[in-house]
């Protein structure tokens, strides 16, 4: 037990919430854009698994991380542009279109994969590249602090940036005027000459933006490969952190940061030599815990109102 | 013609299914008037606003204004040209402030951001200019009625309007909120301002407006000036014919207590105090009307007595019975009747049959369910009877409810809930967006089941509505019941407008009186 805690309350520890909590701050961030635009986006999970195959496979082709980067955002903003096609133009249901994007995703990028790399696992046979890790000047060289804050991957400073970026949009802008607006009265919006389908496809492509960098992180950070259901759930975490949190940034970003921490937590549970097959359940535990308790309360006020 | 602003000429809408609301319409404004377009429900008025301001295109006909031809091809043109719509069912997004609504969709900016001061300062100018008190900061959500209206006029307002179109905007006021519109109208007329107002309401009309333009059935029937129509005129044109809507009621001994609530209290989710020691009881024969502006605490009432809310203290009783623990089910098998607010929403189920929604609530009544299989020929025979005697106007019983027209689904709703002559009846605002002629058949109705023994409890924001037909009536104002009347003789809606606003309020003592036992 004691050396239990003993690996939990170290700096590397805490250093790899920031990493794993990377791809669902980025999920959770396009969950709470197109959902508070009206169309829930659902499609989280196998966006990001486009954008990680994408990524690995540019990255292989061109041997330039950025190539790799903007190919995983391109292939997952395309991605996200036929589900708004489909859903705002010919009125798919967006929850119909999000499973039709999740299966093909989990089957496109398999069969992708052993046209490309020859094996239906993984892509360690393609030496693709990563994205750099940046080290923070002075603060690198501060004891405990520096070793938690500096030295993650560039994606993970975006991550947070990108929880910034989603506040500040939906509620200093308008734009985000707009995606609100049109989310939650549509008929409000269309009355004053704002284009819903415009709003939502805009919210929707932004969301897929989200996705990429998500994806990007997976098979270009986290790891340097990509293997097959490589985001295994955490679109669909970063779901449920964007229920719990309300639809709103600063609490779908803290939500998230909770599955984070019991990510990690398995991986050091895991480590310890715990049967890692248990231990792999925690943060989907978690997060069932975490959405049971969100909608016993929600339900409780739904009885009341 | 050059001193008319706008212009509609030989207008025709003919929808993709074949319905025809308008037919050869023509309509003009003079700069500086407010024109009241009235007409039954189903005549074309919404047709004819819809097409003015963009919302649809005319099948045939031509439109100027100021002289100049013009077409619209979406609202956002017609809100360019200078025309704004406040709609009955607001378009406001309730999370956002004043200041947001109003200057959504053309926000005032520095560099990327929203400028908020900005916003609420443009709010607070326009505000000033036209009179029209709102505060910028407040929460949408939050404000009453009355001046969600008020915000509305200024968004349209704020967009350049000069031509103003108001469907039914009286609508959710009480009667003295409607005098202060009347006066901010007044205001704007001086301002050079044309308003277009759409109404039911006959004495309204006849009091706010310069010039009325009557359709019926698709078609204009005439225009004419305020000053040369009697009331009785225009209700006349309306209908096409002579009509006589007044109620005769006989006069009539109320039987035992068939609703009675006992001090009802009710907190919603944030707290607040929805309802506090409503007590009040409904004896057989008797009209019980509850009059108050919408949102102080009538719908949560009524979803307390239907069962959709859980009751959290006081008690209700249904003929002496405590429905606390009963479902909505075990009161629907009581003889039991509900008229929702909200037909569209609570009332009918639009994409179905006339026949399907008559019987939903009956689907178990041995005459129709015959051990599983549904009995055809009773159920048409029920469904004709009422569509008889209801005078819905429909191809038959086949027809899809969201093809009728507003009064007629009402009616649908109205001979479903009648049509066992139930012992309770619950009707909130039963008659609300129903033309003249559907109304008349429904309160017939009504007064009809109290003079066979029903209890009616009628919710009610029109107060002619309650005045008519009650025989007995309270007044909700935040909650509460603050004035309960025990005849309607020599009330007036003035009268009751100062209990509806919280201005005067009635001792404990004659509130009492309400629970109605002896």
């Amino acid at each position: 037990m004691k050396e239990f805690f003993n690996s939990i309350f170290t700096s590397d520890f805490v250093y790899s919430v920031f990493r794993v909590t990377t791809p669902l701050l980025f999920a959770s961030m396009g969950a709470v854009i197109s959902d508070v635009a009206g169309v829930p986006n659902i499609a989280l999970e196998g966006l990001m698994l486009i954008a990680a195959f994408a990524g690995m496979y540019f990255s292989f082709l061109s041997q330039s991380a950025l190539i790799g980067l903007l190919m995983a955002l391109a292939v997952a903003v395309l991605f996200t542009g036929i589900l708004a096609f489909f859903t705002l133009y010919y009125k798919t249901n967006i929850i119909l279109g999000g499973i039709a994007i999740n299966s093909l995703a989990s089957g496109g990028t398999v069969f992708f994969l052993y046209l490309t790399a020859h094996d239906k696992g993984t892509s360690v046979a393609l030496a693709s590249k990563t994205l750099p890790v940046l080290r923070i000047p002075i603060i690198e060289n501060i004891p405990v602090l520096g070793s938690i804050l500096s030295g993650h991957n560039i994606l993970t400073y975006l991550s947070i940036f990108s929880v910034v970026f989603t506040y500040v949009l939906l509620k200093g802008t308008a734009l985000g005027y707009h995606i609100r607006a049109v989310g939650e009265k549509k008929a409000a919006a269309e009355s004053v000459g704002i284009s819903v389908v415009k709003t939502q496809a805009t919210a929707l492509l932004l969301s897929g933006i989200m996705c990429g960098f998500g994806g990007a992180f997976m098979s270009m950070g986290y790891v340097s490969w990509f293997s097959r259901d490589m985001v295994s759930g955490r679109g669909w975490i970063a779901l449920a952190a964007e229920a719990m949190g309300r639809q709103t940034a600063i609490g779908s970003a803290a939500a998230s940061v909770l599955f984070g921490i019991a990510d990690a937590f398995s991986n050091v549970a895991a480590s310890m030599g715990l049967p890692s097959d248990l231990v792999k359940t925690i943060p989907y535990f978690a997060t069932l815990i975490g959405l049971a308790i969100f909608s016993i309360k929600t339900y409780k006020k739904y009885k009341d109102a | 013609m050059g001193d008319y602003i706008l212009e509609m000429n030989n207008i025709a809408k003919v929808y993709g299914n074949g319905v025809v609301a308008n037919s050869d319409v023509s309509f003009n404004l003079k700069k500086g008037e407010i024109h009241a377009l009235v007409g039954e429900n189903g005549a074309g008025k919404s047709t004819l606003m819809k097409i003015l301001f963009g919302m649809e295109a005319p099948s045939r006909g031509s439109m100027s204004l100021k002289g100049k031809p013009v077409s619209f091809s979406s609202s956002k043109e017609a809100i360019g040209e200078g025309i704004g719509m406040v709609h009955q069912h607001f378009m406001l997004v309730e999370s956002f402030t004043v200041a947001q609504n109003i200057v959504l969709g053309m926000e005032p900016q520095k560099y990327m951001f929203v400028n908020k001061e900005q916003a609420e300062r443009f709010t607070d100018e326009i505000s000033q200019k036209y009179n029209l008190k709102v505060n910028p900061k407040e929460i949408t959500k939050n404000l009453p009625v009355g001046v969600k209206q008020k915000v509305e006029i200024l968004k349209a307002l704020a967009r350049g309007a000069e031509i103003l179109i108001l469907d039914e905007p009286t609508a959710v006021l009480a009667p003295q909120e409607t005098k202060q519109l009347f006066d901010e109208l007044e205001n704007l007329k001086q301002q050079g301002h044309t308003i277009v107002f759409i109404s039911h309401k006959i004495p309204e009309i006849k009091q706010i407006s310069d010039r009325i333009t009557v359709m019926r059935s698709g078609k204009t029937i005439g225009t004419y000036e305020c000053e040369t129509v009697t009331e009785q005129e225009i209700s006349n044109l309306i209908m096409g014919c002579e009509m006589d809507t007044s109620i005769t009621k006989e006069k009539r001994d109320f039987g035992k207590t068939y609703i009675h609530t006992e001090e009802i209290s009710y907190k919603d989710k944030s707290g607040v105090q929805v309802l506090k020691d409503i007590s009040f009881g409904v004896k057989s024969g008797m009209i019980f009307g509850i009059a108050g502006v919408q949102g102080n605490g009538q719908s949560e009432l009524v979803d307390l007595m239907t069962k959709r809310k859980s009751i959290q203290e006081g008690k209700i009783l249904f003929e002496g019975k405590n429905i606390e623990n009963l479902g909505v089910s075990d009161i629907r098998k009581t003889k039991f009747g509900y008229i929702p607010e909200d037909r569209l929403d609570q009332g009918v189920s639009v994409s179905e049959s006339i026949r399907e929604n008559m019987i939903s609530n009956r689907l178990s009544s041995r005459l129709f369910n015959n051990h599983g299989f549904l009995n055809f020929k009773n159920i048409h025979a029920f469904v004709e009877k009422n569509i008889k005697s209801y005078e819905i106007r429909c191809t038959g019983g086949h027809q899809p409810v969201g093809m009728l027209s507003g009064g007629n689904m009402q009616k649908v709703v109205v001979a479903r809930e009648c049509g066992d002559e139930p012992n309770i009846l619950i009707a909130e605002q039963p008659t609300r967006g129903v033309d003249i002629g559907a109304a008349h058949i429904i309160h017939k109705k009504i007064v009809e089941l109290s003079e066979k023994g029903c209890a009616v409890l009628l919710i009610s924001a029109d107060l002619s509505e309650v005045l008519k037909l009650s025989d007995v009536v309270a007044v909700m104002y935040e909650g509460e019941i603050v004035a309960y009347f025990d005849q309607t003789g020599g009330l007036d809606e003035e009268k009751l407008g100062l209990y509806m606003l919280g201005i005067k309020r009635h001792e404990a003592e004659q509130i009492r009186k309400a629970v109605n036992q002896e």
